[in-house]
């Protein structure tokens, strides 16, 4: 397990590596002039040539490389010409509203997926079966920022259960910071009612982002639930009277796990990847939003430490995910 | 004696067309048959037929086709769906309905171009990469990976922000971050295809590294090819929506989806028809693909048939 821990980490420490070389190809090499995109579409030809030298780009690309990497590792991204400050304090400022949005987004897709992939596969070819196949089949295809705008119609404007956007209410004060997490944050520091609301703000955006892994998850949950249970050691476990629920949620569900779990892991990327259109539609503070509004105004540094950013965590979240996989089934620890 | 003999030898006739491609009539039929019976991939193949019917027709079926270019009629501007403009008209007063319509052919575009690029690019170098193996395979390989490990979304946004907003960018980022699938895709079938008996047999009887690439392997690797560009489709006209959302691909007044709902999002709730029926058709073609292609690998791949 230690090697196999080892070489999992080996392995992301190339990948972030390789990423890093990604988006300097991206912001170096691509057509367009890194410095006149760092100065902004208003300036004039002095202030890119400063720029030039003051960010190493008259340097060969190679030693640019080094330095790039070196600033990296440092936790420089430089600046941002939107918010006027360094890139890494809007990154810390803003990364903890979208980690706390994809957590929530997980929840929901685990907590309402697994129990309705068991109830379709339980209850097969019944309405509510039927039902939940045509909400799997189709929630893959909805789009995401779409589907926050008719949430946001329905249950924010219409209804008035849940605020339009943001995090917390304009007036609110946010709890002070521990984890950076308002949720937890308020709750630890006792202030309940700032935890309700910020549980209200959270739930549409949330709701929006995790649709289509919901979707996903539900459809092989279903599909392996159902292999599972006509299985034999599910076949003996009822014969020697086990009851039904203890067969499903503690023999079968395991087992129906594994799958469930890999396809959490695949579905991370595309959450990741739907913060930007979700936060952009809620006016959610965090880094996707961030990443657009700096994108929009060809803010060429934001983007890059974002999409650094969040393939990381895509690649943390793999890596735990494989860390569970390789401890649920130790098949997998030899091959991997 | 001789002569007379050879005239009584009836010659073989020749095999008709319908004999000498029996066992191909036959499966093709099994295809036909299984994709039939399934009923959510007969809704897909409906909707994509009705989609591609749409955009082939589309500027000579709409009721008012100068409203695709972004005329301006201020006296009928933001009318709710009626008889006259089905799906209501936006803030400058063209009708819903004629741009959604319209916007059909740009993302059937959309989809060809980001999957044709994707495919481009993936397939060579998948097969490459399984079929040379070795090094090469290998640095291939842990490239794709990469790629792979970034969410495309993001990936997609990083360059466009270097490349500068518009369509153009938007579908050239995206082909960009579509293609390691299909490396994936194709390495794998074709590392399993390489060692079979068949092409064995070729290379014994002395075929060329080309021939069994181009006749043995790459026919053999069409239809999973064909599955996934078929998802891919749906999906890729969902991405450049997506951007387009952002006001990093497509840009007012062109009449794409996305872009539509990013203007029409400003006139919610008021006037939700503007931005409600632009996603209600990506939401229908991505569906409409996604079945399309779960019931051609029902067919297609008969380990996921149920």
């Amino acid at each position: 397990m230690l090697l196999f821990l080892l070489r999992r980490s080996l392995f992301m420490v190339g990948m972030l590596f390789a990423l890093l070389i990604i988006t300097f190809v991206i912001s170096h090499v691509a057509p367009g002039d890194p410095a006149a995109l760092a100065a902004g579409p208003d300036a004039s030809a002095e202030m890119i040539e400063t720029i030039r030298k003051e960010h190493g780009l008259d340097k060969p690309l190679p030693q640019q490389f080094l330095i790039y990497v070196g600033g990296v590792l440092q936790g420089d991204f430089g600046n941002s010409i939107h918010t006027g400050r360094e890139v890494v304090d809007d990154l810390v400022r803003f990364f903890p509203a979208t980690f706390e949005l994809v957590l929530a987004s997980i929840l929901f897709a685990i907590l309402l997926g697994v129990p309705l992939g068991v109830l379709s596969a339980v209850k097969q070819n019944t309405w509510i079966d039927h039902v939940t196949r045509v909400f799997s089949v189709s929630g893959v295809g909805v789009p995401m920022f779409w589907l926050g705008l008719m949430l946001q119609l329905f249950f924010a404007l219409q209804l008035g259960w849940f605020p339009l956007g943001g995090q917390l209410d304009m007036m609110t004060d946010p709890p002070a910071p521990i984890t950076h997490l308002y949720t937890v944050d308020s709750i630890l520091r006792g202030q309940f009612d700032v935890t309700l609301e910020a549980l209200r703000h959270l739930v549409l955006p949330a709701l929006s982002l995790c649709f289509p892994a919901l979707a996903s998850i539900i459809r092989v949950n279903r599909a392996e639930m159902l292999e599972t249970l006509n299985q034999d050691y599910i076949t003996n476990a009822r014969a020697q009277g086990i009851s039904p629920l203890r067969i499903v949620g503690l023999y079968a569900l395991k087992n129906a796990m594994l799958p469930t779990l890999a396809m959490i892991g695949l579905r991370f990327g595309w959450m990741l990847g739907g913060t930007v259109l979700v936060e952009t539609v809620f006016d959610w503070p965090g880094v996707g939003l961030y990443a657009v509004q700096t994108a929009v105004s060809s803010d060429f540094e934001p983007i890059m430490a974002v999409t650094v950013l969040l393939g990381f965590c895509f690649m943390v979240a793999n890596f735990v995910i494989d860390i569970v996989y390789g401890w649920l089934d130790p098949r997998v620890r030899g091959t991997t | 004696m001789t002569d007379a003999a050879a005239e009584t030898v009836t010659p073989a006739r020749e095999p008709t067309w319908r004999e000498r491609n029996q066992s191909s009539i036959r499966q093709a039929r099994l295809y036909v048959r299984t994709f039939a019976r399934n009923g959510s991939a007969m809704l897909g193949l409906g909707i994509v037929t009705l989609f591609l019917l749409t955009a082939a027709l589309g500027p000579w079926i709409v009721p008012f086709p100068e409203d695709a270019a972004g005329s301006v009629h201020l006296d009928i501007k933001l009318q709710p769906p009626d008889a006259v403009h089905w799906f209501g008209t936006d803030e400058v007063g063209n009708d819903v309905f004629t741009r959604v319509i319209v916007g059909t052919r740009v993302s059937l575009q959309i989809g060809l171009i980001i999957t044709g690029i994707a495919m481009l690019i993936g397939v060579p170098l998948g097969m490459i990469a399984g079929f040379v193996g070795g090094w090469t395979g290998e640095a291939i390989m842990r490239f794709t990976d990469v790629f792979l490990a970034v969410p495309g979304l993001i990936l997609a946004i990083a360059i466009v922000g270097a490349l500068g907003p518009g369509i153009l960018n938007a579908m050239l980022a995206l082909s960009l971050v579509w293609w390691p699938g299909y490396v994936r895709l194709v390495q794998a079938k074709t590392l399993s295809l390489k060692n079979s008996i068949y092409v064995d047999a070729a290379r014994s009887m002395g075929a060329g590294k080309m021939r069994i690439v181009f006749v043995h392997i790459l026919p053999n690797c069409a239809s999973p090819i064909v599955v996934k560009a078929s998802m891919d489709m749906g999906m890729a006209i969902l991405g450049a929506a997506s951007l387009g959302f952002l006001g990093l691909g497509a840009q007012p007044p062109y009449p794409e989806w996305g872009a539509m709902i990013s203007v029409g999002r400003n006139y919610l709730p008021d006037w939700w028809w503007y931005s409600f029926f632009p996603g209600l058709f990506i939401f229908l073609t991505v569906l409409g693909f996604n079945l399309m292609g779960d019931g051609l690998r029902d067919i297609l791949d008969p380990r996921h048939r149920e």
